[in-house]
């Protein structure tokens, strides 16, 4: 969508102000002069600012996380109004002394007025790798900040919510950015947008699949423990909260490794470069501990994806009623004793544990033989696709089974896969 | 390459305004004590701070108003290296006479010798703020801010700060009178006109200057006599002129050498006087650009750098090794630089091509 081509536009704008410090993509031309402007525009500057020829900027910044200042500071160098520049991020280091961009964008502004600079991160033989880590990350925040999610647009994996759990958490790795949605019970279990955050994601990027390949899993997950800060190493900040990868299909799917945590960052510094991990998604400590108060051990959705897919309401509103009439046309089929029908909802790539279609079918077969009568409650159901292009949902649920000669409750978690059209559950256990 | 960056460690001398010694400053006081402060001049120049001390003190216990006998306590105090009292000293001068420049650079000098940037970029901000032309307060100020760069630098990409230990320092000012002078101003058209400096009185220091405040020398009005000062003060090394026509015996190595010297020397000299067209022409036109910049950009790098300087800009070659091999000859010699608020000298190589007649630049490298 309209998305990416904005993205791409501000990257090149931030390389740009952040390089020159001057227009220099409205003259490419007179790149050369612009730069030497430069320095006599800061010396210049020196000079008047005090006489007030900058109009005095308010030093206020929110906590909401450093995305606006920078946008600001960004806009002002730009503009070639070095000094508001200068004092936007001497704020911004104020509240945030040991963060590394900061740093680095203060450091390029001072040496901009002892002379004419042409890079962002000017230093002589400053390390190409760390710059280009700062880099990344100034262009990951700003272009997080000027695209908020669209309003009437949700993430097309939070198709349902069940109504005990008040929060998901979406991750787009493309866009090192983590999104928190509520779960807006008075609209019918909406997702409503509540706050973005910076992440940072493995070295590698995402698409796990072996353990040690320093990659960030893509895939529907949720956290299954907090561990606090103080049963922590430093490297994990403020506290941590472990995924349940490998989950049930990325089994299947033969992925391996473990560990993979959501977590804050280490003292030293206040952010991570946007891939930097060994797979985790890092916080930084201020917004890890916003996020923390919204996860729910064992019910929080944490999903991963590589470039978090929108929808419109209509056509989300679509496809989760579609998948409802599945689910629920399969509870009925069940309850049916019809095992032919119910049968039809499995796809034959069906697995559940080592047991094929077949296996499965017969051991039906031979229970149903045996019923009267079938009652089947599905309650906190929740279904969230997977991220991919296969066309998968993971849905899960408390099942209430009631029969002539057997009782029983469990939780239960499927895989849906579209097959020629249709929603076929292709594997389901107990979770 | 070529260009001298400005970040490369310098060591700026303490720039001294020798021409104190006139005294100028002294016309000033009160006749009664009118010989005190050159006493007490002569003692700093002699190292006898103590001595100096004493003679100050006794000056400003009837005066303890005077700036110019504060200024020089002050002095005296950061010669005999307690920054404290040198501290107190200027902070107090620049709280009385907040208009005066130099009590505001010489703190910032002595919290830049505790490596308190911030703090010396406060006071040189203010000393410009009063003196926006004031030359020393904007170099030293450029210092300061290549070093907050360097600090911030090294945070934000974690480097190892001692590698970066390369201490300026910065100039202290060493007379109290804010003066015009093409050395000390920065020419700056657009603030000149402001400053005061700019009517320059051709006449000696006369009855003008005994100001309404006899202690505060009423420095925004300075007086003309000693402007040379500053950069004068800098040692003009004149380069060897060799305008000597090269030449043209070929063949033989040590004709070949003689014209590879004279080019080299012709280089430097165009170097020094400015002459854009002669330095440029140095080069041949397959001149290697540093970081494969355009031949343009170079250009109007070279002549921002040397014709857009301001002040003399002196360039000497020293001990050149010349080798020749067929049509390209190496130098490799000791280039010393001289500028305002800027010396270094380097190890450079030159590598030149014959084309024509002339031995021409084809590669500067700076080790």
């Amino acid at each position: 969508m309209k998305f990416g081509r904005k993205l791409a536009l501000l990257g090149l704008a931030v390389a740009l102000a952040a390089g020159a410090a001057a227009r220099l993509k409205d003259q490419p031309a007179t790149q050369e002069a612009s730069v030497k402007e430069l320095s006599a525009i800061a010396l210049a500057r020196q000079t008047t600012d005090k006489a007030g020829a900058d109009s005095p900027l308010p030093l206020v910044v929110s906590d909401s996380g450093p995305e606006e200042v920078l946008t600001r500071i960004f806009a002002e160098i730009e503009a070639n109004r070095l000094s508001n520049a200068l004092q936007l991020t001497e704020g911004l280091l104020h509240q945030h002394p040991n963060y590394r961009l900061a740093n680095l964008i203060k450091g390029d502004l001072l040496l901009a007025r002892k002379q004419p600079i042409d890079t962002f991160g000017a230093l002589n033989n400053a390390p190409a790798d760390k710059v280009a880590d700062l880099r990344a990350e100034a262009i990951a925040r700003l272009a997080a900040y000027r695209e908020k999610p669209p309003a009437d647009f949700v993430p097309r994996y939070l198709l349902q919510m069940p109504p005990d759990q008040r929060f998901a958490i979406v991750v787009d790795t493309k866009r090192s950015r983590l999104y928190v949605y509520e779960n807006d019970l008075k609209n019918g279990g909406r997702p409503r947008f509540v706050a973005d955050y910076y992440v940072t994601q493995g070295k590698l990027g995402a698409e796990k699949l072996v353990e040690g390949d320093k990659k960030t899993p893509v895939g529907v997950y949720h956290v299954t423990a907090n561990l606090p800060r103080q049963k922590l190493a430093d490297l994990y900040g403020n506290g941590a909260f472990p995924l349940n990868y490998p989950n049930e299909w990325d089994k299947r799917q033969g992925r391996s490794g473990s560990g993979i945590w959501l977590h804050g960052t280490p003292s030293n510094t206040f952010a991570r470069p946007p891939r930097a991990s060994d797979g985790c998604v890092v916080l930084t400590n201020q917004d890890l501990d916003v996020v923390a108060k919204n996860l729910q051990v064992g019910l929080t959705p944490v999903i991963i994806s590589n470039s978090v897919e929108w929808l419109s309401l209509d056509d989300w509103a679509r496809e989760r009623s579609e998948l409802n009439k599945s689910i629920d046309a399969w509870r009925v089929d069940w309850e049916s004793r019809d095992t032919d029908r119910y049968l039809k909802h499995y796809s034959p790539r069906f697995k559940a544990g080592k047991q094929s279609l077949d296996e499965f079918a017969e051991q039906k077969k031979q229970v149903n033989a045996g019923k009267e009568w079938i009652k089947l409650k599905i309650d906190n159901l929740s279904v969230f696709r997977n991220p991919g292009k296969e066309e998968v949902v993971v849905v899960t649920f408390d099942q209430d089974y009631r029969s002539n000669n057997l009782n029983n409750q469990m939780k239960k978690r499927q895989y849906w896969l579209r097959e020629g059209g249709q929603w076929k559950i292709i594997y389901e256990g107990s979770a | 390459m070529t260009s001298i960056s400005l970040l490369q460690p310098r060591f700026k001398q303490i720039k001294t305004l020798r021409a104190m010694a006139i005294g100028l400053a002294i016309g000033f006081a009160v006749p009664a004590f009118a010989d005190n402060l050159p006493d007490v001049q002569r003692l700093i120049k002699q190292g006898q701070y103590p001595q100096a001390l004493e003679k100050v003190d006794a000056y400003l216990s009837s005066r303890p108003k005077d700036a110019q006998g504060r200024f020089l306590k002050g002095l005296i105090y950061t010669e005999m290296n307690k920054p404290a009292d040198a501290i107190g000293v200027f902070t107090k001068l620049s709280e009385d006479y907040p208009e005066l420049p130099e009590p505001y650079n010489n703190l910032a000098v002595l919290y830049a010798q505790q490596k308190q940037y911030d703090k010396a970029r406060t006071a040189l901000e203010m000393a410009i703020r009063t003196h926006p032309s004031y030359a020393i307060a904007y170099e030293n100020l450029g210092d300061v801010y290549a070093k907050l760069a360097s600090q911030a630098y090294d945070k934000a990409l974690q480097l190892d700060n001692s590698n970066s230990a390369t201490q300026n320092k910065l100039a202290l000012i060493r007379d109290l009178i804010t003066t015009s002078g093409k050395g000390n101003v920065k020419p700056q058209p657009a603030v000149a006109a402001a400053a005061p400096v700019a009517a320059k009185p051709a006449a000696a220091p006369s009855a003008t200057i005994v100001a309404a405040t006899p202690g505060a020398a009423a420095a925004p009005v300075a007086p003309a006599t000693k402007p040379v000062a500053v950069v004068a003060a800098a040692p003009v090394a004149t380069p060897t002129p060799t305008p000597a026509a090269p030449t043209p015996v070929p063949a033989k190595d040590a004709a070949g050498n003689e014209e590879v010297v004279a080019a080299l020397n012709g280089w430097a000299d165009a170097w020094s006087r400015k002459d854009m067209r002669a330095y440029l022409g140095a080069y041949a036109s397959s001149f290697k650009t540093p970081k494969g910049k355009s031949r343009k950009a170079w250009e109007q790098e070279r002549a921002q750098r040397i014709a857009g300087k301001s002040g003399k800009i002196s360039v000497s070659v020293d001990t050149p090794q010349i080798t020749i091999d067929g049509n390209t000859a190496t130098a490799e010699f000791r280039q010393h630089y001289k500028a305002t608020g800027l010396s270094s000298s380097t190890t450079k190589t030159l590598v030149f091509v014959r084309t024509g007649s002339k031995w021409l630049i084809k590669e500067e490298n700076t080790r």
